[in-house]
């Protein structure tokens, strides 16, 4: 970072014992101290500046020292100066800013995923191995996490101020914010958007703990269902396998390996499916058809929850073959069960 | 001869024989009914004072009672619901009935037609219309107040405030409008003003700065202010029909809220900093006795700050999932418009060199300003630096950041400006020691209240936070105790500027000796300014002009 | 310390330091002279006066574009993402009904524009008649949104709770040869609507606001305030009618006909 150990030691240790700065607990927190001590210095240098042109012109040119002013009417050396040098300065800030933003927004391609759903006001994670948890967060030391975030309501904002990391929770979007934990402990986690009465108590804490703690945890905190599984039986009580077979003659588009490809739909559009476009997709489908399958799927809104969408999205992007999706057909025909689901884009799913 | 005279501000000679003209703006009609019905630009600027200290003072009291709330960690003087309607209305109130209107309705209104040497402004009967919507919405307010408050934060963010809160919402956003029309007005009629009753021979480069960032700030207000309206009546509207313009789950978008919102409340924050800009040159120049240096360039930078302001709006929207393109550009733009602002600072330290300096009240409340506002400006350059305003962004960094800019910087530069023509508005002089004193407390505890924000703010507390982890406490302990010092600060000025309507000492025409128009006529003036229209023939901030008019005043008398 | 003397007599000093201006008010063009009753102390002249006034309507005029503003936008932005609700809910409105008051609107637009010219000219008694025929065609510009109005009302297509997709689902059952609409496009239709109104309807309450000023204008110009040359109001107002009038072809397009063909 071009300043020297002793000082960063100083400036981040050091006053973090005082409680006037807060832990570096993740790989991007150096990155943003950085430019924050950057800015910092530029800000004291400014003001520093400013005060030393006003307190010495003060006091050279009192009334006392200097009564009769002489008038000026400017100088355009001086000015352009001035107006070159902290334009140079904010340009410098901006790329700085920039790449620091794409550092903390582009997540690492081997991040494990962690669903969030924000809602008044709690804040539910959701592992895909099953394991939920409310107004916690349990992720290992060393490994890049992803959390994928939907709120259920209003705006909120998943901040974790020791990790430097924070976004926006929307309702009927998925936003992502990643982060690669440090250091084990525990840190806070705050909504940082203003959502209603207990805004102050949305608030939660982030557990870090080292690998080995993080999979004794992982096995003793399941539910026993994975979120995939969970997905897979909701996808046969709303009866998606109906359309969504991935037999030749489905009238719904084939699931299995379609996330993370490039789909081409009736209106010409590309999309890469991601879990974003499924979400939507389920909603929406009218505004998702692949090519070559008529505009049949009905839509999920109000009929699945937050959780439910989580659920299908987690299985859908673990579809690797349509094996099981067939047999949980033929049994539920064979049951005479099969509720009629139209389908397209991606995935679909019946009312219970 | 030049000894002479630049003394007289030391001395304010011409007090000792000062008389106050017995015809003036004042005592020209009596009865109340001649004050609500006036035309006068100075009677309504006045009018303007009073009501917007009257909502001054609320404002300020939810802040005390903020600040004392979060004296301790824990929630316990008052319930979360009673907290969150603290903040909204502390919010509501200093921005759209406070800070909005200070500079342009009172001190714009009482002396842009003066310095240009016009009568009156050119649509007086509008200006009254323009005090009485501001009526309206403060009386509004206060009734949504007094039926219970509002609690969706200034913002009234959406989906939140359509749908999730069961307060009175649309009795705070029917004020918001109202008062939004009262600020279109002033700002129409400052522009209509400014380009069509200046006096013979006062060109636009002739003008005082003051009406130039007066002038600046009603091109936002007339342009961004409506959009503001439709958003709040989309607002109202989805709340009474509830139709999904803004509700995700009818397929509305409530980031398009954000765009409209932003789209004027970015610019708000120019209408309130431009005008208190404009009232620091005056300030500045006067007590140094110097012209303005680079006069072009602090005119232009104000109309530059207008229309960049137009453009980075986004800027408050990073974390919400703007594509990252618009994320650059919106960045990009709001780095280009920290430059013109930091080009005023510059060019205010230099109007100090070589000048003959006093350090009246507005001095020292102009310097205050210069340096709040240049900690307020460039802690924005890290708000608008993507990755920094990451973790920045809502937590109290922000809050201490436009405290900085608005309470720092505007508040100190309206204070400057009451006490640099309090003078001229009232006759009378402030007692000048108490008067530094209140300068200086409000200095300090400014200081006091809004530093060890930033550093909460980077260790990550969150705005409107009713409740906050112990660690944070001691900061907020001296942030609160700032606050009652800049408490006292306030109630001060409010205390003997009072006292000096009755018993100050009469100030005479120019008791500045400045060179402004208002300046070279009565004080207070006539109810028509000016007896026979001015020819002007000299330069804004010529003082050279002014001691030479002076010596021949005392030839021609003597 | 002489110059303190200047100062006892305030007078005495504006007249050295201004020179006196011929008071231009009262001596028009020709050279006639004309006192204004309207003239306004304030202005140094009639002519400032008149020129301030339009401004003063220019900029308002602009103020009321960025009020519009921000619905178009509203409306830009959702029918690029719900096209095909926004292509059929286009077409169950009314375009005969949308014509004729496009139509009325430029008559009415036409007579005001008449009106100026005959207040210009100072003659009263056209310049009440064609006030009188603006206000007739302002109003039946309204009674015609008034049975549109009517028209969504029994269709069930005022957003709201009484809102019904029914006619964009099933197209067929209502005799429309549309192609049906997804439920979920369908709900789309809402959103068309709701800014349907919220757009028509502002404009409708911009009309109201005119109508009622030009009953008072009327009266003044029947009472003939308008005769003698002072004819800045009339001026005005006529900028406000006309920027009504332009909002209107403005909407009439983006709601009626441009997504008149479906592209299916």
């Amino acid at each position: 970072m071009g300043i020297s150990p002793v000082l960063w030691q100083f400036l981040v240790k050091w006053l973090h014992n005082s409680a006037l700065f807060p832990a570096e607990a993740s790989t991007i927190s150096p990155y943003t101290d950085a430019l924050y001590f950057f800015l910092l210095l530029m800000t004291v240098v400014g003001m520093l500046l400013v005060c030393v042109l006003v307190f010495t012109f003060s006091i050279r040119y009192r009334r006392e020292k200097h009564p009769v002013a002489t008038q000026i009417e400017g100088s355009t050396l001086l000015e352009a100066t001035w107006t070159i040098i902290p334009l140079a300065i904010f340009l410098v800030t901006f790329v700085w800013g920039a790449l620091l933003y794409f550092r903390i927004y582009d997540p690492p391609a081997n991040a494990m995923n962690i669903y969030v759903v924000g809602k008044q006001w709690m804040w539910k994670a959701e592992h895909p191995g099953g394991q939920h948890e409310i107004n916690a967060l349990h992720v290992p030391a060393g490994r890049p996490v992803q959390l994928t975030m939907i709120s259920q309501d209003v705006f909120h904002s998943f901040s974790i101020p020791d990790f430097r990391v924070k976004r926006e929770v929307i309702p009927g979007r998925y936003t992502t914010v990643w982060f690669q934990a440090t250091d084990p402990g525990t840190y806070h986690i705050f909504c940082t958007q203003y959502c209603g009465t207990q805004h102050s108590g949305m608030i939660g804490e982030v557990t870090v703990l080292t690998p080995d703690d993080y999979e004794k945890w992982t096995r003793q905190s399941t539910s026993g269902m994975s979120l995939a599984q969970n997905g897979e039986r909701l996808f046969a009580s709303m009866g998606c396998n109906a359309c969504h077979s991935g037999t030749a003659a489905a009238r719904g588009p084939n699931l299995a390996g379609v996330y993370g490809s490039k789909l081409t739909l009736t209106n010409g559009n590309q999309v890469l499916v991601n879990d974003a476009y499924l979400r939507d997709a389920i909603l929406n489908p009218s505004e998702h058809v692949t090519a070559g399958f008529a505009p049949i799927m009905p839509t999920y809104q109000g009929q699945i929850s937050e959780d439910g969408l989580i659920d299908l999205v987690e299985y859908i992007k673990n579809l690797q073959t349509n094996y099981r999706v067939q047999q949980t057909q033929m049994t539920s025909e064979s049951d005479k069960a099969a509720p009629q689901t139209p389908t397209e884009g991606t995935t679909e799913t019946v009312k219970p | 001869m030049s000894t002479q005279i630049s003394n007289t501000i030391v001395l304010l000679p011409d007090q000792a024989t000062a008389k106050l003209p017995k015809r003036n703006y004042i005592n020209n009609e009596h009865g109340l009914l001649s004050w609500l019905l006036t035309g006068d630009h100075k009677r309504i600027a006045m009018l303007y004072l009073i009501s917007i200290t009257f909502f001054f003072f609320i404002g300020g009291a939810f802040a005390g009672l903020i600040r004392l709330e979060l004296l301790t960690p824990a929630p316990d003087l008052v319930s979360s619901d009673t907290y969150n309607k603290f903040f909204t209305m502390h919010g509501i109130i200093m921005i759209f009935l406070f800070l909005v209107p200070s500079v342009p309705a009172t001190l714009g209104n009482f002396f842009i037609p003066i310095m240009i040497g016009a009568k009156d402004l050119a649509f007086p009967k509008i200006n009254l219309l323009s005090w009485y919507l501001y009526l309206i919405g403060g009386t509004l307010t206060l009734t949504a107040l007094v039926l219970g408050g509002v609690d969706t934060g200034w913002t009234f963010t959406t989906p939140l405030s359509t749908h999730y809160l069961n307060t009175h919402v649309i009795t705070a956003a029917s004020a918001i409008f109202i008062a939004g029309f009262s600020s279109i007005f002033t700002g129409l009629n400052f522009i209509v003003t400014i380009h069509r009753m200046r006096a013979p021979g006062m060109t636009w480069f002739r003008m005082p700065l003051f009406c130039w960032s007066n002038y600046a700030a009603s091109i936002l207000m007339v342009l961004g202010t409506p959009v503001l309206a439709i958003a709040i009546v989309l607002v109202a509207l989805e709340r009474l029909v509830g139709i999904g313009v803004f509700d995700p789950a009818k397929g509305g978008d409530p980031l398009l809220f954000q765009h409209l919102f932003w789209f004027y409340s970015h610019p708000a924050v120019y209408i309130m900093i431009l005008p208190g800009m404009g009232v620091i040159s005056e300030v500045i120049s006067t007590f140094s006795r110097k012209r303005v240096f680079g006069y072009t360039a602090v005119a232009f930078s104000s109309v530059a700050i207008a229309l960049f302001g137009f453009f980075v709006w986004a800027h408050h929207m990073f974390i919400m999932g703007v594509s990252n393109y618009s994320a650059l550009v919106f960045s990009l733009l709001t780095m280009l418009v920290a430059v013109p602002s930091a080009i005023k600072i510059f060019n205010w330290a230099f109007t100090l060199q070589k000048g003959s300096i006093t350090f009246e009240t507005p001095m020292l409340y102009a310097f205050g300003f210069m340096g709040l506002f240049t900690i307020g400006g460039l802690t924005g350059v890290f708000l608008g630096s993507l990755g920094m305003d990451i973790h920045l962004t809502e937590t109290y960094f922000i809050v201490a950041h436009f405290h900085f800019v608005m309470v720092g910087g505007m508040l100190m530069a309206f204070l400057a400006g009451i006490h640099f023509w309090w003078p001229k508005m009232t006759g009378r002089m402030y007692p000048e020691s108490l008067s530094k004193l209140a300068a200086v407390t409000t200095f300090i505890g400014f200081n006091l209240t809004f530093l060890p924000q930033f550093i909460l703010g980077y260790l990550g507390m969150p705005r409107r936070y009713h409740a906050y982890p112990q660690e944070y406490q001691v900061l907020n302990v001296l942030s609160t105790a700032g606050a009652t010092v800049l408490g006292v600060g306030y109630m001060l000025p409010l205390l003997y500027l009072g006292w000096s309507l009755k018993y100050g000492a009469i100030a005479g025409d120019n008791p500045w000796q400045a060179t402004g128009l208002e300046w070279q006529i009565q004080s207070p003036p006539l109810t028509e300014n000016f007896v026979t229209i001015p020819i002007v023939d000299y330069e804004a901030y010529d003082y050279e002009w002014l001691e030479k008019k002076q010596r021949e005043e005392v030839t021609t008398v003597g | 310390m002489a110059n303190t003397v200047a100062h006892t007599n305030p007078l005495d000093k504006v007249d050295h330091l201004e020179k006196l201006m011929p008071h231009e008010s009262i001596i028009n063009e020709e050279g006639e002279h004309v006192v204004l009753p309207q003239h306004r102390h304030h202005f140094e002249t009639e002519e400032q006066q008149r020129e301030a006034g339009s401004f003063g309507m220019w900029l308002f005029l602009l103020t009321e574009i960025m009020f519009f503003g921000g619905m178009f936008f509203a409306y830009l932005l959702y029918r690029n993402w719900y096209y095909p609700a926004f292509v059929v809910s286009s077409n169950q409105l009314n375009v005969g009904m949308g014509a004729a008051n496009t139509a009325i609107l430029i008559t009415s637009g036409f007579f005001m524009a008449l009106g100026v010219w005959a207040a210009e000219v100072r003659k009263k008694n056209l310049l009440v008649l064609m006030l009188i025929l603006t206000t007739v065609f302002g109003c039946a510009f309204l009674g015609v949104k008034y049975f549109e109005y009517k028209e969504k009302y029994e269709l069930h297509h005022i957003p709201g709770s009484s809102f019904s997709t029914a006619m964009f689902t099933n197209p067929g059952a209502y005799h429309l040869k549309e192609e049906p609409l997804a439920p979920d496009m369908a709900e789309k239709t809402q959103i068309f609507f709701f800014l349907y109104f919220a757009m028509t309807g502002m404009h409708a309450l911009h009309m109201i606001i005119g109508i009622v000023l030009l009953f008072w204008l009327t009266w003044r110009a029947h009472k003939g305030a308008f005769s003698s040359g002072y004819v800045a109001p009339i001026e005005n107002f006529g900028l406000y009618w006309h920027f009504v009038d332009i909002v209107w072809l403005f909407l009439f397009p983006l709601l009626y006909l441009i997504n008149r063909h479906p592209v299916h």
